[in-house]
């Protein structure tokens, strides 16, 4: 048997840092095995986009360098799964997309290019909803990922690839992008952890932009630590990026043992309207568990105009979407039409053929929200309502280091059974979508099962305090090891000895 | 509400996306249901409230005026549908007629 078929692939990525300098296997060893295994995995849940196998290899060769010479990171050696919609170079970039078929970035995005600094492993480009629009990665142009704990369930979106590949055990970390929900809804669905940071935490340089002034990108891994480590390597100050904040990045690791003890945990009632029973069961369960471990949880904690957030969101980040993705006009990169007899009429065309239906939904619904006629009704009362939800929570974390509630309403939902009701599609985003409005941190981390699928549980902090989101999460899985559970699927898989 | 046909269209002309008679139908209705979702947010007091543009609270970013390097010329036009020489080529812009 060869070295790859013996190593343990069910590790953490701090786990595979310790074998790797231990010296129980290579870092080109770990992305051949690594790479097999998604390959192995691949018909069943379609995670990728594209397995850059090439980069991969030649990553990894530079990543057995900086161990032998000692000058290794937490990351050097480590398998990852980047969103495609996270610019890599020489790597094809297509956002799920037929608008950007063919499209390879020239250069990487600021995360990619601190990751491959870090010594990661680029394993390959996870599949998403077009341009991250869709809750569910139904809404690929390349097809839909389907959850590692039921083939016939969606795996949650947009990050849907970037989730179900650390679930399904095919990477230990990926990277995802966060708009309304899109890290923290699939972490909750496929039983991982994920992490939206504040707006302004992480560069969004080389990222397809769909709505700038709500996504951040952000980590999924299975553990706290894991997650604490990836994001300490992403975030910070880019002078390529003005929207990123001048705050020093704190020492997350360092955050992970301070447990619970002298933690003020609110509870608003209404991000647990419309909960499914077992969904509330879990996460009831959950305030128990941290109530009697040292926190102070306070019920009752009021955020009426929350309510609002989601109709909010749907005008916001529709109108940004049209705005951005107005670029996409075949002319400089990327997919075109070249048969039209006039430059507009070429440009229609190009872009009818490219976009997807829900991306034409959300351009359309944008451009509404934006004509003559109807901004002060719509896209400015949407951004009022914006300013009293940031208000609300605001003053519900002044006494509150953390907001607790479910991450979504219900457990992974059948393929097909929204795809074609936007409004059921969009109400997945309900408890994800405030902290996308007011810019402010929240993590998904697994707490039970409803009927064999994963429920998450959610903690929204104060802006940049990632740290204590990072910290309740780990005193959370000391106490509990939902996040160790792995699908059938990953266990099956080959690789492990 | 129900949004018009001819509304639709004027859309899709604003935002230069193509679209078929089935997408028109399909969107009226779609565009139709979020929008009357959309409406309890008329039911929010609002008044006096300043809007929200950007969750960012920074203001006015400055940087040192540097030369740095960027992407050589032949790496963005190679990325081009069609191009002549060191140009991108499109149809023109103004009607002939």
């Amino acid at each position: 048997m060869s070295v790859e078929g013996t190593i343990d692939l069910d590790r953490t990525a701090h786990e595979h840092a310790r074998a790797l300098r231990a010296g129980e296997h290579s870092a080109v060893e770990l992305a051949r095995a690594t790479i097999a295994r998604i390959r192995e995995q691949e018909p069943a849940i379609h995670a990728y986009i594209t397995v850059s196998e090439e980069r991969a290899l030649a990553d990894a060769a530079a990543a057995d360098g900086r161990l032998r010479a000692g000058d290794a990171a937490p990351l050097t050696g480590i398998p990852i799964a980047l969103k495609d919609l996270i610019a890599t170079e020489g790597v094809a970039t297509s956002a799920a997309s037929r608008i950007l078929e063919g499209y390879v970035p020239a250069e990487d995005a600021t995360v990619a290019a601190r990751l491959r600094e870090a010594g990661a492993v680029l394993v390959g480009k996870a599949n998403l909803d077009e341009f991250a629009m869709g809750s569910s990665t139904e809404h690929s142009a390349y097809g839909p990922t389907r959850n590692p704990w039921d083939l016939e369930r969606v795996p949650g979106g947009s990050s849907g690839g970037s989730a179900a590949t650390v679930a399904a055990r095919g990477v230990p970390l990926s990277l995802g992008t966060d708009t309304g929900g899109s890290i923290r809804q699939p972490a909750a669905l496929t039983g991982v952890v994920g992490l939206k940071p504040t707006y302004g935490r992480v560069s969004r340089y080389g990222v397809v932009a769909f709505a700038s002034s709500l996504e951040q990108v952000g980590p999924f891994g299975r553990d706290a630590k894991d997650v604490a480590a990836l994001l300490a390597a992403i975030a910070g100050l880019d002078p390529c990026d003005s929207t990123t904040a001048p705050v020093p990045v704190p020492d997350y690791a360092a955050e992970l043992g301070r447990g619970l003890d002298g933690l003020s945990i609110g509870v608003p009632d209404v991000l647990f309207e419309g909960a499914e029973e077992g969904v509330r069961e879990a996460v009831e369960a959950a305030i128990d568990l941290l109530a009697a471990n040292g926190a102070s949880v306070t019920r009752g904690v009021q955020l009426p105009t929350a309510r609002a957030a989601l109709p909010a969101y749907y005008l916001i980040a529709p109108a940004e979407a049209s705005a951005n993705l107005a670029r996409y006009d075949g002319v400089k990169y990327g997919a075109g039409d070249t048969d039209g007899p006039g430059l507009w009429d070429e440009m229609e065309r190009t872009r009818g053929a490219g976009f997807g239906p829900e991306v034409k939904r959300r351009i359309m619904l944008g451009t509404y929200a934006l004509s003559a006629g109807y901004y002060d009704a719509y896209y400015l009362k949407a951004q009022k309502v914006r300013t009293l939800i940031r208000q609300e929570l605001d003053r519900a974390l002044a006494g509150h280091d953390l907001l607790l509630s479910p991450t979504a309403p219900g457990p992974a939902f059948r393929l097909g059974e929204r795809v074609d009701d936007p409004l059921a599609m969009y109400l997945s985003d309900l408890y994800t979508i405030p902290a996308n409005i007011a810019g402010h941190p929240a993590i998904s981390t697994p707490a039970g099962f409803v009927a064999g699928l994963p429920v998450g549980l959610q903690l929204l902090g104060r802006p940049f305090e990632e740290g204590t989101l990072l910290r309740a999460t780990a005193a959370y899985q000391a106490l509990t090891d939902w996040h160790t559970r792995a699908p059938a699927l990953a266990l099956a898989a080959g690789g492990a000895s | 509400m129900t949004l018009a046909a001819d509304e639709v269209r004027r859309l899709a002309r604003l935002a230069r996306v193509a679209l078929d008679d089935d997408e028109v139908e399909r969107l009226r209705a779609d565009l139709s249901t979020c929008l009357d979702h959309f409406r309890v947010l008329a039911e929010i007091d609002t008044d006096g409230v300043p809007p929200t543009a950007h969750a960012s609270a920074l203001e006015s970013v400055e940087r040192d005026d540097v030369v740095r390097p960027s992407l050589a010329a032949e790496e963005v036009l190679s990325r081009a549908p069609r191009r002549e020489g060191a140009y991108l080529r499109v149809r023109p812009v103004l009607d002939p007629e």
